[in-house]
């Protein structure tokens, strides 16, 4: 750009308007989160509320078994996680590094189901847990996702980069397979494993419509359900109870966010390059 | 060496199992579903041949519910590719300040729909949002946003853009930035445009990227379903309802599950046709270097 003061200075005003469209939806969600629910009514609305009503955030998570949602949450975004690590870690070996029949086929059965959104077959996923009897557990939420086609397809690529020679020479050493599995291939691969992980965490920690369609009582529900659940307390909207509850589900992820952005925004960034 | 040949197999086994029961074998389920008429609840599925496809694409509601979609999916794509493009070249440089901005746009897209929608729902309340406080400045009446079906469906649109600019944004600096220097240099030295540079360089050598984005842009939009079920509920009279959300509808509220199949069957389709389309072009046309 040309050092035109003016520039400069639009430039600057530019990049201001940016941040505020971005950002003050988020201050405005903090800003509701602490106020009466008649100061959420006031026209012209009002910034800074007069007293900073710390309960709306006791009173989101009083309204329903919140700690339950949570551990419900946790077990499966990391269940999931540590499935998919399980399943897709051998199979992007196999694919990567061994020549067998029908390795094309299995590996076409793989990308097409890259290709099928969860938003497309879940009625007969949910007619197919009824009959299992699985429906509103926990394992309708996590099986399903128990391995990544994607996972797969990522892993794959920086396996097969991993030099022929280095698996040669560990095997010369009696090495077994599982061995140069874990102590040469997932070492090699590990920034395509972390970038993985996030992707697959986040996906899976806010996800809303599986357990929507799956669960039917808090047994089973989870974090983003609990928070859409709150909307129905007290007939009203109550919009400060609200955002106070949103906000126990955003802070923490943007938390995280802020300290390993780089390395969320990589993630996401590689595996829509890739 | 014990295992030998078998060794590959037993290695994609858990894999592919999990592929065929929750993915495969489910595709093959609806289809046999869209050709059935069942509540659910009896035990009898009776066939009907291709009665639920008739009986669909006669369908008012149906008629609307695909018009909704695609309305709604042309238009997220297309100006979410537009502003990002625009804001990719702007926000294209090295610095503290450009990095933050970059992080701050991208910040929506990790963050939970439902927490989104919720939001948005606030921001977009007729009387007490802050949307309608903030074109009040500029001497605009209320706008009834989520409750008019004139302006529900722009709503959204509104929503899933604001959501998926940084993400595009990024993914256009990573295409911007994997283009060779030495190819603007010549530009320069020839003293062409800034303006013609961008359309006989720059877009040229993003098409790949441009085209990836336009499809899994439009694949992910004939999908929505969170800001629909959490915000406007499909409603209001029909104008936000979309496929997904249909689907839904007519399986878990009226157990019309043949029905609901034969919709998915049909999106299915249209997601079939764009992904063959894109790995087509994809091996042919937009390949450079």
């Amino acid at each position: 750009m040309k050092k035109n003061p003016l520039w400069k200075v639009l430039n600057g005003i530019g990049l201001l308007i940016l941040i505020t469209i971005f950002a003050l939806p988020f201050v405005w969600m903090i800003s509701t989160s602490f106020k009466t629910l008649g100061e959420t009514m006031v026209f012209p609305p009002k910034w800074i509320p007069d007293t900073l009503l710390w309960e709306n955030f006791s009173k989101a998570w009083n309204s329903g078994p919140f700690l339950k949602y949570f551990f419900n949450s946790t077990i499966v975004a990391l269940g999931i996680l540590v499935l998919q690590f399980l399943t897709i870690i051998p199979a992007a070996y196999a694919f990567a590094r061994y020549k067998f029949k029908g390795s094309n086929f299995f590996f076409g059965v793989t990308m097409v189901t890259l290709m099928i959104p969860t938003q497309l077959i879940f009625l007969p996923v949910y007619l197919q847990m009824s009959a299992w009897g699985l429906l509103d557990s926990l394992w309708a939420l996590i099986l399903p996702f128990a391995s990544s086609a994607f996972g797969i397809f990522l892993l794959r690529q920086s396996f097969k980069q991993v030099p022929e020679e280095l698996l040669e020479a560990a095997r010369l050493d009696q090495a077994s397979e599982w061995q140069i599995i874990m102590r040469i291939m997932v070492p090699m691969a590990k920034p395509v494993l972390i970038t993985f992980a996030m992707f697959s965490f986040i996906a899976h920690w806010n996800d809303y419509f599986w357990p929507l369609v799956m669960t039917t009582t808090d047994a089973s529900r989870t974090l983003p359900l609990g928070i859409s659940k709150l909307r129905e307390v007290d007939g009203g909207v109550a919009w400060n109870i609200l955002m106070a509850g949103n906000l126990i589900l955003v802070v923490p992820i943007l938390f995280v966010f802020f300290f390993a952005q780089r390395q969320i925004i990589r993630a996401f960034v590689y595996t829509g390059v890739k | 060496m014990s295992l030998g040949k078998a060794r590959p197999y037993l290695m994609i086994f858990p894999a592919i199992l999990v592929f065929t029961l929750f993915f495969i074998y489910p595709i093959g389920y609806m289809i046999y579903l869209s050709f059935h008429d069942w509540n659910f609840i009896s035990p009898d599925k009776n066939y009907v041949g291709f009665n639920n496809f008739t009986a669909l694409l006669q369908d008012a509601k149906f008629m609307q519910v695909l018009r909704n979609t695609f309305i709604y999916s042309a238009l997220t794509v297309s100006l979410t590719i537009s502003i990002s493009l625009l804001l990719a070249l702007w926000l294209n440089r090295k610095g503290a300040m450009y990095g933050f901005v970059q992080g701050a746009i991208f910040s929506p897209h990790i963050i939970s729909l439902v927490s989104i929608s919720m939001l948005w729902m606030w921001l977009m309340d007729t009387d007490y949002g802050l949307l309608n406080w903030f074109l009040n400045l500029f001497g605009i009446s209320n706008v009834p946003w989520l409750t008019n079906p004139k302006t529900s469906l722009l709503s959204l649109i509104i929503v899933a853009v604001w959501k998926g600019i940084g993400y595009y944004t990024l993914i256009f600096i990573a295409g911007l930035q994997s283009i060779p220097k030495d190819i603007y240099e010549a530009a320069a030295l020839d003293d062409t445009s800034k303006v013609r540079t961008f359309f006989k360089l720059t877009l040229p050598m993003l098409s790949p990227t441009l085209f990836f984005l336009t499809i899994i842009g439009l694949i992910g939009s004939f999908q929505v379903f969170e800001t629909i079920s959490i915000m406007t509920g499909g409603g209001p009279i029909n104008s936000t309802n979309t496929i997904v959300y249909y689907i839904y509808e007519n399986g878990f509220r009226f157990f019309k599950i043949g029905y609901a199949s034969t919709a998915g069957v049909l999106l299915l389709g249209i997601i079939g046709v764009f992904t063959i389309l894109y790995f087509r072009l994809l091996s042919r046309k937009v390949h450079y270097q």
